[in-house]
Formats: C-alpha cells, structure tokens, sequence
C-alpha cells in the first residue's frame, strides 16, 4: 500500500515536471470566437502533448488595462494578444521576448510581408500577425436601385459617394445615404486619401489644408444631411443600422461580413473610393510572449501555431471573421473564402491591401487617440468647426509630445 | 466587568482585528501607497522612477486638469442648489400629514438605494433624443426637446439632473430627522402671531433646521467634487470632453493612459481640496448654526 502511494506521488511530481502550461491572454471575447479558441486549443493540445493552454480574455476596453496590471504584479501571461498601436508601447520597456532567432528566415516568407513588419521594433520581431482585416465600402444594393445610381467602382472617388449618398437618402423615412465614422481610425486614414495624414514625426503637421480637407470631407456628410447625426443616431450602432436596410452605403469591416449575410437586402462591397489618392486600413492583430515567461519554447510553439498553423487558417476562413495573416501566395488556403457567395466581390478585400496605410504610433498612443477623438467629436457634433478642431489638436498633440 | 492588562487587550484585538487588517490592507495602506507613488513616474511595466515634485508641477500647467477642475464646479453650481431645495421641499411636503406619507418616504428614497449603473443607464434611456421618454414627453407639449448628453452644452445638465433625481432622497431623509425635532408650539405660536406657510418656512422651519441643512449640505458638496459614476456611465467624459470631471480624468490617467504616478498627484491634489473646502465649510457652520 506504501510503495503504491509513493509511486503515484513519484508520478505526480514526474507529471508536473513535464507538463507544461502556457497562459494566453485574448481581447477576442464573443461567444462564437471563444468556442472556436477552445477548439483550437484542443486540435493544438493533440499535436503538442504536455502543452496545455490555459486562455483568459477580457473585453478590449478593458484588456490593456489589465495586461499592464499582471505585468506590475510581476505575473505577465506568457502569451498574449497585441494590436499595432500597443506594440511600441511595449516593445519600448523591453518586456516582450525577441522572436527573430525562433522565427528564422524561412518562418518569415509564410506571412503577408506588412502584417510581419508591422510587428517588428527597432529592427527587433517581437509579435507574430495571427489576423489580419481591412475596412471597405459596404453598398446596399436594393437601395441604390430604388433611388437607380449604378453601384461602387474601384475607380470611384469621393464625389461619386456624395452623389450617390444624395440620390439615396431620405431621411423622413430614417433612410440616410451613408455613415463613415468620424473618429481617429477613420480620420488618419482618411487624411491620407486627401493626400495629407496624421504626422506625428519628425515634427507634428495635423493641421494641414490637405488634413482640413480631409475633416471637411468627413464631417460634409453630417452638414449636407446624407449622413445620421449623433442625435438622430441616439445610440443606434451604425452597423445596426445599415444591418436593417437604413444606410445606402457604411464604410466599415470585414469583420462584418457574417452579421450582415443575415440581412434581407442585396449588399456588396467595393473598395473604398478615395480622394486626392486612395487610403485603406489594414488592421492586423499579433501574439507576443512575455520576456519573463519561464515557458518560452512552448510559449513559441503557441503562437507559431496560432499564426501559422493550416489548422488555424482554416477556422479563420470558415468562421469568415478576421482573415489569416498569411503571404498572399498561399492562394489554396484563401479560395475558400472568395468562394463564398456573399458579398460577391470578395477580392475587394484583397485588392484594398495594395493601398493599405498604418496609423501614427507614439509613446503615448491612448493620449494621443484620446486627443484626436475629442477633437473630432467636437468637429463632428458641430460645436467647432473642421479648422478650429484642426488648430487645437496640433495644439494639443504638440504639448503632448513635448513632454 | 472589565478585563484588564494583556487580557483586555487580546479580546480587543480579536474583536478588531478582523475589520482593523481590511482596512489598513485595503485602504490605509493604499492611500499611504498613493502618496508615495504622486513623487514618481509609473508606467506599471517598468518599475516606478522618483521624480520628486514634477508631477504636481505638470499638473499647475496641464489645460485637462483646469478643464476637469472647472467641469466639476459647473456640476457642483448645477447640483448643490437643486439638490437641496427639492431635498427641503419633498422633505417639508413628507413631513406634513398627508395620505400614503410612509409609501412616498420610501418611493423618494429609493433612487438612494439603488446602484448609480443602473439609474445611469435607466436616464440615458429616458434622456434619448429619438426614443427616449422625456422628448417624448416634451414633444407632446409642443416643445422640441434638445439633444441631451449627445450635445455639449446638454450633457452636463443631464447629469446634473439625473444626480438630482436621485440623490433628493437622502437629503430628504437627513431634513426629515430635523424637521422631527422641531417643537410643534413653535408653528403653533408663530401661527397665532400671524405667520402663513411660508413665513413659518423662513422664520421657524430653515433657521432651527440649520444643523440638519450643513450637514446635508456638507456631505452633498464633498459628493459633488467626487462626482464620477454617472458620468462614466453616461456620458465617459463626452461629448467633445464637455463633462471631464476630476474623478473621471485620474481614472483615465491611470487606467487608460497609464500614468500612475500622475494620476496619484492628481488625487492628492483633489484631497487637499476637498479638505480645504470641509475645514472652511465646517468654521462657517459654527458661525451661522
């Protein structure tokens, strides 16, 4: 009875030696993406015994917030979600494990080559892309046949929107031609169409003619009446609104593709019309594993998996979300997602990468965002105009940045 | 019968001691921690660096802080006054005999209870400008109603009015317990002698009821630099940054800018002057009450 006891806790003791446990940390948190997570987790758990992947997520708002908590306490997850704009951040404080050595340079050329360097600090690879999407034209189509304006080109330009967002609207019946956020994401790469942008570096330039422009363009849509103001929107989600057949055309994300398939409109997309020159987003979400984490090479293992792994490509474009963020050559594993029926112009999203652009990062990135959008709000409910929005956030970012 | 020597002193600490640690765990040790951390810069992924008095130093020439600062007196101009003239009335009404005293006690006193997220969520819905209860309401009368908190020379207001709403209760209930320890001659001669409602509100209700009022007023002024829950929930700090208020701007300064240090500068600052604010409040109370 003695030797089995002591030969189960000598089990036990060589169970936990080998078993590894890899904390990950997502600000993925809606149900349909969670149970995909776990799926995923099992499939990796399978290929990897001995690895076990024990996940936490909290919703974005609050997930940074509570990241830099856990690394102040000293007890960091070893991996764990970044986006772009938090990357500097902290990549700077030498907190994230370097990964060009694990990578190697053949890891590198499976990967779309700006979501890869996207990641990259001081030359250093410190995240690995796990997602990529972009922000296209989203049209109605029932609606532009009623009101019998031909749909969306990629060679259509602002005044083609404005056009078309005219013909559409009808406001009594709280149908509107168009929304197109007017906030930081939305602003700085819309700056960019207009020819301008929102430089930070090596000196601060945001208020720019081309950038008024830009503003004027964005804020035009409210005062020319084709796009809901924030009072008559009354907390009304944009996407919710386009989703009931109200919105002739939403600039907005892939993302949305799967909560608008339930429509019971005729909807496609195109890519977004510029203006001076044509701008898109290209949003691309990483893993990162903590410089401290004593699980490094399972740690790896994870995320290599996560980004990599035909596994995973495969979930991303069933669950037709965020795309994998992977080299554009690896044509078999996207043709089942252009294969899909709607919207029908899939390669839109593909073809907006050719003017793919990257938000200004600094430092202090929540501040600056923080700026820029009460700038922009204050311009988009009219309680100061686009040049007067424009004066005080150079203003404002210029304090900022030299403190 | 007392215990006495190590005895007594065991029996306290026991009965204590459980409610003692929580509170220098959980409260004494992070206000002291605060302290500390306003004379540093703390990003919370790099360990904390002394920087002495820079913090305070920034914040004398921080636009935010001023804005903040201002914001949370509008509140406090809009607020105090209403609260405490609807606190007296409902409390002077409540007092009287009428039916169904107990049943309007309660129901005024109820908004008191019930958590500030839910009554900021139930407003924001009455509040709406398309389908909320209130335009509705208005419209019917003929008047268009304004934006609310998606306009910024509103939003303030609504919170003004939605704190109003809900706190008039607990003034009432503090007014109450003084208008209870009134002598009823007094009306009774100040009546004789002449005296309508409303003198017998000047003359005999306000004056007597004094100490009741500084204290409603007291913990109603220290609520109101404090201000923070409803304008989290409703507004963030929106539109525009027309509602930033001090609270509001040390939790984003922490939480979302993470800016520890600073934000810990800021709150001692606000304590200083909540501080400052009581001391002169409570010599001003020994003068007229």
């Amino acid at each position: 009875m003695k030797l089995v006891r002591t030969f189960l806790a000598l089990a036990l003791v060589a169970g936990l030696a080998f078993a590894q446990t890899v904390d990950y940390f997502s600000f993925t948190t809606d149900q349909a993406h969670v149970d995909e997570l776990e799926a995923l987790i099992e499939v990796f758990e399978a290929q990897n015994p001995g690895i076990t992947i024990e996940y936490t997520t909290a919703p974005f708002g609050d997930y940074f917030t509570r990241l830099q908590t856990d690394f102040a306490a000293g007890s960091p997850p070893d991996v764990f979600e970044l986006n772009f704009e938090n990357l500097a951040t902290f990549a700077s404080r030498g907190v994230l494990a370097p990964l060009d050595d694990l990578l190697g340079t053949d890891g590198r050329d499976v990967f779309y080559p700006a979501a890869l360097d996207a990641f990259a600090y001081d030359g250093t690879q410190y995240a690995l892309p796990i997602t990529f999407s972009t922000v296209v034209l989203f049209y109605n189509q029932d609606l532009f046949d009623a009101a019998g304006v031909a749909y969306p080109t990629d060679a259509w330009t602002w005044d083609d929107v404005m056009a078309a967002a005219e013909a559409i609207n009808d406001p009594a019946n709280r149908v509107w031609g168009i929304y197109q956020p007017v906030q930081f994401w939305e602003f700085y790469k819309v700056a960019q169409a207009a020819g301008g942008g929102l430089q930070v570096a090596p000196t601060i330039a945001i208020d720019t003619p081309e950038n008024l422009a830009a503003l004027e363009y964005l804020v035009g849509k409210i005062e020319a009446g084709v796009m809901p103001t924030d009072a008559e929107l009354s907390g009304v989600a944009n996407e919710d609104l386009f989703a009931n057949g109200q919105l002739g055309m939403l600039v907005s994300g892939i993302w949305m593709f799967d909560r608008f398939a339930q429509s019971s409109f005729d909807w496609d997309i195109a890519v977004e019309p510029g203006g001076a020159r044509q701008a898109t987003h290209f949003f691309s979400n990483a893993a990162a594993i903590a410089a401290s984490s004593p699980e490094r090479e399972a740690a790896w293992k994870w995320v290599e998996f996560l980004a990599a792994s035909p596994e995973v490509a495969a979930a991303r474009i069933e669950s037709a979300w965020e795309l994998p963020a992977l080299s554009l050559d690896n044509a078999d594993a996207l043709a089942p997602y252009l294969a899909r029926p709607q919207p029908a112009n899939r390669e839109a999203v593909f073809a907006s990468l050719a003017f793919a652009v990257n938000p200004p990062v600094v430092d202090r990135q929540p501040e600056l965002q923080d700026i820029v959008n009460q700038e922009l709000e204050a311009a988009r409910l009219g309680s100061k105009t686009p040049a007067q929005a424009l004066a005080d956030a150079q203003r404002r970012v210029e304090a900022l940045l030299a403190d | 019968m007392y215990e006495r020597g190590a005895r007594r002193w065991l029996t306290l600490a026991l009965f204590l001691g459980p409610s003692l640690i929580g509170l220098a765990l959980f409260l004494v040790g992070p206000i002291v921690a605060s302290l500390a951390l306003a004379f540093t810069s703390w990003d919370l992924l790099t360990p904390p660096r002394w920087v002495g008095a820079r913090n305070f130093v920034r914040l004398a020439d921080d636009p935010e802080f001023w804005t903040a600062l201002r914001h949370t007196l509008q509140f406090l101009a809009g607020y105090l006054p209403l609260v405490m003239t609807t606190g007296l009335l409902v409390a002077v009404a409540l007092n009287g005999r009428i039916v169904g005293r107990a049943f309007f006690r309660a129901v005024y006193f109820l908004p008191v209870v019930a958590s500030w997220v839910a009554v900021a969520l139930v407003w924001k819905w009455l509040l709406n400008p398309a389908f909320g209860l209130v335009n509705f309401l208005l419209a019917q009368v003929g008047v268009a109603g304004p934006a609310w908190l998606f306009d910024p020379t509103w939003a303030m207001f609504s919170v003004v009015l939605t704190s109003v709403w809900k706190d008039t209760g607990f003034v009432m209930v503090v007014l109450l317990a003084g208008l209870q320890g009134i002598p009823r001659e007094y009306y009774e001669a100040s009546a004789i002698d002449g005296a309508g409602p409303a003198q017998q509100l000047r003359f005999v209700t306000v004056p007597l009821l004094m100490p009741a009022l500084f204290f409603a007023l007291s913990i109603s002024l220290i609520n109101s630099f404090q201000v923070f829950d409803q304008v989290y929930v409703m507004t963030g700090g929106g539109p525009a940054g027309a509602t930033t208020v001090l609270v509001e701007r040390i939790v984003r300064q922490a939480f979302s800018f993470s800016r520890m240090g600073y934000a810990a500068a800021m709150s001692w600052v606000l304590f200083v002057l909540i501080f400052v604010v009581t001391i002169a409040f409570s010599r001003a109370q020994k003068r007229f009450a």
